[in-house]
């Protein structure tokens, strides 16, 4: 499509998301504020800079139905952060969303030049996180074997991809670097097995990291991109040129900002990344900031689309940090932290690379008046910590106890947060 | 009739019961009997000394996260079977045992086991009912 095809397109769907927008008591006043009352108001694509930001605040604040702008028996579907992060926020989806958002999946595995012939194994987690359902969906459009593996059991994960034939993975790349490292002991190598893709996403690597992937099993790896306000995965995706995630612009209108001043900056340079959804009609979002750094690649692709390319995820505006593929704050572990009594109040968290997988190490100090001189009581509260932060943030850290003083003491800022994977 | 052992927190450092040996040395504190309790990451150090209020005194001093807990101390013959003979006794009547540890007394023939028992009332009450010699505070001061 040319571009002017495109925006065309866009405006008409910028329009009647607005209409959908205004159904909901957040959008009608803010909207209302800048002279917007109908999607008619909206006489070019130049007019969305007139709308102001939307927030991740703005999602908790309006959880569970102040974004709603269908009818809820029109819903057919939810996505919710909700019992992870404390504050939770929530997705609502009607039959047309998920059809949109489908198309686009299916859209970005043709990209990549997979066919109903591919066998398809998503190890991507099932449920409420999107990553899942998502490419699942898009991969059964396409008319691929889908085989619904989820995350984890590696060994079963290997004894699927073997006795199927699998051709195409969808993965986080640090797992499919863990994999890798059980092919001994399943006694299996790269040439027994037939895979040819991986489509990697849902948590920032490197160039380095998609190469050494390429290089251990053999294939191709794409880079995919996607959040569940955006509907997750398919926002942006690699063709099989790999330089860049076409950022499926009929979808998701976007905007490179300045995070200090709101500005969008000149093209190629990095900034914020703002995406306004298109395509979701039961809970619209309009130039919602991700917080993710990155930057338009200029110039166009060889595959000859004219959807602009994304560069890679540089970085994040705020202290989010991703564990294994899952979004953590260092907040969380805080508040964890500091419900229980025999901890202090100085603690640290590292984050470190084991082989391929993070590692979190949790280090608290033990107060001294807690201190009832019994190893057992140290082990027990050793455990609770352990369990109630897998319970709070999903992933199994480790935990250890310090005397007081151990710890360096915070002055101004606390430093609380010690990331020793390497960068990229 | 209990007595007062000392319980200290170390990290897994290098160094660490050195520097915990060495403060007691310093103010003067002998230390009769030690045990470490151990875990991959940390270590529970569990001490009897002579003054045991100073101990823990110069510990939180400096710093180290100490407690007392209240054991009780039962005087055997140290020959075959001294140990068993006490153990009997605690188990006929039904008394668990959290851990224990003993040592050897100087200028005796006797050894010192101490015990932190489940419930210590309980078990003083039995062992003194078989007359079984449970050294005191003030004994263990003077060893």
């Amino acid at each position: 499509m040319q571009r002017p095809a495109l925006e065309a397109l866009q405006l008409k769907r910028l329009r009647e998301i607005a209409n959908f927008s205004i159904r909901t008591p957040f959008y009608k006043k803010r909207f209302a504020k800048v002279g917007i009352n109908s999607g008619d108001d909206i006489k070019s694509l130049k007019d969305l800079k007139k709308i102001p930001f939307t927030t991740k605040d703005d999602l908790r604040q309006n959880f569970p139905r102040g974004l709603l702008a269908v009818d809820m028996d029109d819903v057919v579907r939810i996505h919710t952060s909700s019992g992870t992060t404390g504050v939770p926020t929530v997705i609502y989806y009607s039959r047309q969303d998920l059809d949109n958002w489908t198309d686009l999946l299916a859209r970005s595995i043709i990209a990549t030049g997979a066919t109903k012939s591919d066998i398809f194994q998503n190890m991507m987690t099932y449920g409420l996180f999107t990553g899942g359902l998502g490419l699942h969906y898009g991969a059964e459009k396409v008319g691929m074997t889908v085989i619904p593996a989820s995350a984890g059991n590696t060994k079963r994960q290997l004894l699927l991809m073997k006795d199927f034939g699998t051709t195409v993975v969808h993965v986080t790349p640090s797992y499919l670097l863990h994999i890798h490292s059980v092919l001994p002991e399943s006694n299996l190598t790269v040439s027994d097995l037939s895979l040819r893709k991986a489509y990697i996403g849902a948590e920032p690597h490197s160039e380095n990291v998609r190469l050494k992937l390429e290089d251990l099993w053999k294939i191709d790896a794409y880079n995919s991109y996607g959040l569940s306000e955006m509907n997750g995965p398919g926002v942006a995706f690699e063709c099989i040129y790999k330089t860049g995630l076409h950022i499926w612009e009929d979808g998701y209108l976007v905007e490179i900002i300045d995070p200090e001043t709101g500005e969008e900056v000149p093209q190629g340079q990095q900034g914020e990344v703002v995406f306004t959804n298109l395509i979701r009609a039961a809970t619209p979002l309009l130039r919602y900031r991700t917080r993710d750094l990155a930057f338009l690649i200029p110039g166009t692709c060889e595959c000859g689309r004219t959807h602009r390319r994304l560069s890679r995820i540089m970085g994040r505006t705020d202290d989010m940090m991703i564990i294994n593929g899952v979004n953590v704050f260092p907040s969380q572990i805080e508040e964890v932290i500091m419900k229980i009594h025999e901890v202090g109040t100085n603690y640290l968290i590292q984050v470190e690379k084991d082989g391929a997988i993070d590692k979190l190490i949790v280090k608290v100090e033990i107060y001294s008046k807690m201190f009832m001189g019994d190893a057992r009581q140290l082990d027990g509260l050793k455990g609770k910590i352990k369990d109630d932060l897998r319970a709070s943030i999903v992933i199994n850290p480790i935990v250890e106890l310090h005397e007081p003083g151990f710890l360096p003491i915070s002055e101004g800022k606390a430093k609380r947060v010690l990331d020793l994977r390497p960068k990229f | 009739m209990k007595i007062t052992q000392i319980s200290v927190f170390l990290e897994n450092k290098k160094g660490r019961l050195y520097e915990v040996c060495s403060l007691l040395g310093k103010n003067n504190v002998n230390i009769y009997a030690l045990t470490i309790a151990e875990t991959e990451s940390f270590g529970v150090l569990r001490i009897v000394v002579d003054k045991s209020d100073l101990a823990v005194k110069v510990l939180k001093q400096n710093n180290f996260v100490a407690n007392i807990t209240e054991v009780v101390a039962v005087e055997v013959a140290d020959q075959p079977g001294g140990l068993a003979a006490i153990l009997k006794i605690l188990v006929n009547n039904d008394i668990s045992v959290e851990y224990m540890y003993g040592f050897v007394e100087k200028f005796s023939d006797k050894a010192i086991l101490v015990f932190r028992f489940e419930d210590t009332d309980k078990a003083q009450k039995v062992l003194i009912g078989n007359d079984i010699k449970i050294v005191t505070k003030k004994e263990i001061e003077d060893l």
